[in-house]
């Protein structure tokens, strides 16, 4: 009797389990379409197949045409890659040092105006950054970073407000005991001392987590982008770029050279994100756990 | 209730505050001694005589850079700033070729008139606080302690005033890049900055709440059946966005979680991967994969399940939903991380006492998970939804807001959030004075929402809740 029902549960979890991998198979198939469709289109053959929207999944003939076009002395594709790729390196630097400085401060520093600080900052991220775009485009313009200098233009907003997200990371440096910065201040050690050689190398997750996702924003970047370039397509990123080619130049064929630039974009990134997915994992938990 | 004794007391106690500055700095005067009446006109002149070297010279510095600014830039504009410019540009036509003569700029009269108010804030700061040290030299010599050197002044800027190293350059990045701006951005909403009135060749000066009377005057010429359409969209998008997410995400996450389950990490890397790729590229794929000419459409014809295209992205129904289902695509993963990481963190005991009471599935769900969930996700969902508000990427590369329709004001579309709606006002139309309004709405909404949703969470009302 008891046995029958065992087999019966264990029946019945067997459908289930049948359920539950059907749905994930189909899942992954939805999820990764997109990109198995990316990548196929950006082989198709230019020659012989055009680079229009075509109405058939895989392409008759494979080639690098694409590719080579990208690289050819036609695109400026190369520029637009290293454009990014400067603006994404500084703002993963310096985006890191300042959260990293100011997630410390509030986190160890009981300061006057620290709460006061706190709550504007609060505030001030309840405005669409979208809104003030006008000014720091004139802003940039008094500096000369606009246009020809649209990519330091950049790298200097993004850095700049960058402090204000230190939410996660503070959340994490709150996580570590303050009796180990007390031990280190009854052996002599000054503040400063004690957040590089105790608070940092213990909060390394949070630190790479910030890093990445600094690194990764950049690339995705097309608003403020494009309208700091103001159609000065040198300083495009690759962003601005491919989104002009998917939106006016369809005619063209630009289709499936928007593919191919779309892998060549995905592929460094994702590799690293992938490298690093435990750090990013760890840090949107973790930050999300910790409010 | 509570709100209204708190900011009164704290009125209260900002005037309180006021007034003991205003009587420390009477005493300071009174009793100091010559130089530190001195030192009220010449900053840093009492430090300098009492061999404080470092602070007394910055001190001063900082008092003649105030005057040369006031002298040789802010005052001019802070005097224009009430009628942001009267002097008109013209077109000189007395020479053989035209010369534009440019006036006054309202855009800087408006952008320096507020920086030039901010900096005597701070000078006014920086006073106060010089005044507050010579009280200090007084003190610590009447005590026979000796005056804190340069050095060592610079010493604690490591150590016991390190968070003013570390704060000052983010503040000043903040203030510049941020407070300024959006300052700024207030004040527009209040002038007619517009394509009409573009500085520099035009004039725009203040008028009052004409803006916001314009958002909200339903008519033809107003704004206010445009301004009703978006904002309930946006709520919806980011209802859905949300929610559906969180749900199908944790859904998810559950079903890989199951025991029994095999290629746990495959099935989550595959999720991942979407994180990965940066969104333009897979959204601006999607956009085409659905476009009348698309993979999808074409497909479709071809198996002959429709007779024509469907139009995804032209018809206002089909493009809204469409929406919500490739933002589950984006957004499910991250939730599926979220979750995942929180169900592992449920005590297994739970489960096991509900089990032995005889709960079935869906109880110990509805009963033990979702409130575990709510309880650790409340602030982070509170978040993305306030974020979703202004997800822009998602919309402006999917459908820029389109389909517009004649019945919409301000070019404003079907699909298009408040926050992309902004942004055409800005760039298309030059807007700006609208803009700036809705901008502020959208600050509003943010407020307003954080404000009551933050109060009736469960990880704020009862923090021990599941601890």
């Amino acid at each position: 009797m008891n046995e029958k029902k065992l087999r019966s549960q264990s029946g019945h979890n067997r459908t289930v389990n049948i359920v539950i991998y059907v749905i994930l198979i189909l899942m992954s198939i939805i999820w990764l379409f997109p990109f198995v469709g990316l990548v196929l289109q950006s082989f198709r053959s230019y020659a012989t197949e055009y680079g229009g929207m075509v109405a058939y999944f895989i392409p008759k003939e494979f080639s690098l045409d694409n590719y080579t076009w990208l690289f050819g002395a036609e695109s400026s594709f190369p520029k637009w890659y290293l454009n990014t790729l400067i603006i994404a390196i500084f703002v993963a630097i310096l985006n890191t040092v300042m959260i990293v400085g100011v997630a410390y401060a509030l986190s160890r520093g009981r300061f006057k105006g620290r709460e006061a600080m706190m709550q504007l900052w609060l505030i001030l991220g309840m405005f669409p950054g979208f809104l003030t775009m006008i000014c720091l485009y004139f802003l940039l313009k008094q500096f000369g970073l606009t246009q020809a200098g649209a990519i330091p233009g950049l790298i200097l907003v993004t850095v700049a407000s960058s402090g204000m997200g230190y939410y996660v990371c503070k959340g994490y440096f709150d996580t570590i005991p303050k009796a180990l910065d007390e031990a280190a201040r009854i052996d002599g050690a000054s503040s400063a001392r004690i957040m590089m050689t105790i608070i940092m190398p213990l909060t390394k997750p949070i630190i790479i987590y910030t890093a990445l996702t600094a690194f990764m924003a950049p690339w995705c970047d097309y608003v403020f982008a494009s309208y700091v370039a103001f159609g000065y397509s040198d300083s495009y990123n690759v962003a601005v770029a491919l989104t002009r080619w998917v939106w006016t130049n369809d005619y063209q064929g630009y289709y499936t050279r928007f593919c191919a630039g779309g892998v060549l974009v995905a592929i460094p990134v994702t590799i690293l994100f992938m490298c690093l997915q435990k750090y990013y994992v760890e840090g949107v938990t973790g930050g999300a756990v910790k409010g | 209730m509570n709100e209204k004794k708190g900011l009164s007391s704290s009125i209260s106690r900002g005037f309180t505050r006021f007034g003991r500055n205003i009587a420390e700095i009477g005493t300071t005067f009174k009793e100091g001694d010559w130089t530190a009446k001195l030192s009220f006109v010449i900053m840093g002149f009492g430090q300098l005589v009492h061999r404080q070297i470092l602070r007394g010279v910055l001190f001063l510095a900082l008092e003649i850079l105030f005057i040369y600014y006031m002298v040789s830039f802010g005052a001019g504009y802070l005097v224009k700033l009430p009628t942001l410019g009267t002097v008109e540009s013209y077109v000189d036509k007395s020479g053989i070729v035209p010369i534009t003569v440019y006036g006054d700029n309202s855009f800087l009269i408006l952008l320096y008139g507020i920086l030039t108010i901010f900096v005597i804030i701070a000078f006014i700061f920086v006073w106060r606080m010089n005044v507050a040290q010579q009280m200090r030299i007084r003190k610590t010599l009447e005590a026979g302690k000796a005056l804190p050197t340069g050095r060592q002044d610079l010493k604690s800027l490591l150590n016991e005033r390190f968070h003013i190293t570390l704060l000052t350059l983010p503040n000043v990045g903040v203030f510049v890049f941020v407070i300024l701006p959006i300052i700024f951005m207030i004040c527009i909403a209040f002038t007619n900055y517009d394509a009409d009135h573009q500085s520099p060749t035009n004039l725009f000066w203040w008028v009052g709440l004409e803006n916001f009377k314009n958002l909200f005057s339903v008519g033809s010429s107003g704004f206010g059946y445009t301004f009703l359409t978006v904002l309930a969209w946006t709520l919806v998008w980011a209802f859905f966005a949300t929610f559906l997410n969180f749900f199908l995400g944790l859904g998810v996450a559950m079903m890989i979680n199951r025991k029994g389950i095999h290629l746990k990490k495959l099935w989550r890397t595959i999720l991942v991967m979407t994180i990965a790729v940066p969104q333009f590229v897979s959204l601006l794929y999607m956009y085409k994969m659905f476009a009348n000419d698309g993979l999808v459409n074409t497909y479709l014809l071809q198996w002959g399940i429709i007779k024509t295209y469907i139009p995804f992205w032209s018809n206002a129904m089909y493009s809204r939903v469409l929406i919500i289902l490739i933002n589950v695509w984006i957004g499910v993963p991250y939730m599926m991380l979220m979750t995942t990481g929180i169900l592992m963190n449920i005590p297994e005991d739970l489960y096991e006492s509900a089990r032995i009471d005889g709960a079935n599935g869906w109880q110990m769900f509805r009963k033990i998970t979702l409130p575990y969930m709510f309880f650790v996700l409340g602030p982070y969902l509170l978040t993305s939804f306030t974020g979703n508000l202004n997800n822009f990427n998602v919309i402006y590369l999917l459908t820029q807001g389109n389909p517009t329709s004649m019945n919409l004001s301000g070019g404003a579309g079907y699909t298009d959030l408040l926050i992309t709606w902004l942004y055409k006002l800005t760039v298309n139309d030059t807007n700006y004075r609208m803009a700036a309004v809705i901008g502020i709405m959208v600050f509003a909404v943010t407020a307003i929402i954080s404000l009551v949703v933050y109060r009736i969470l469960p990880s704020v009302r009862d923090e021990e809740g599941f601890q």
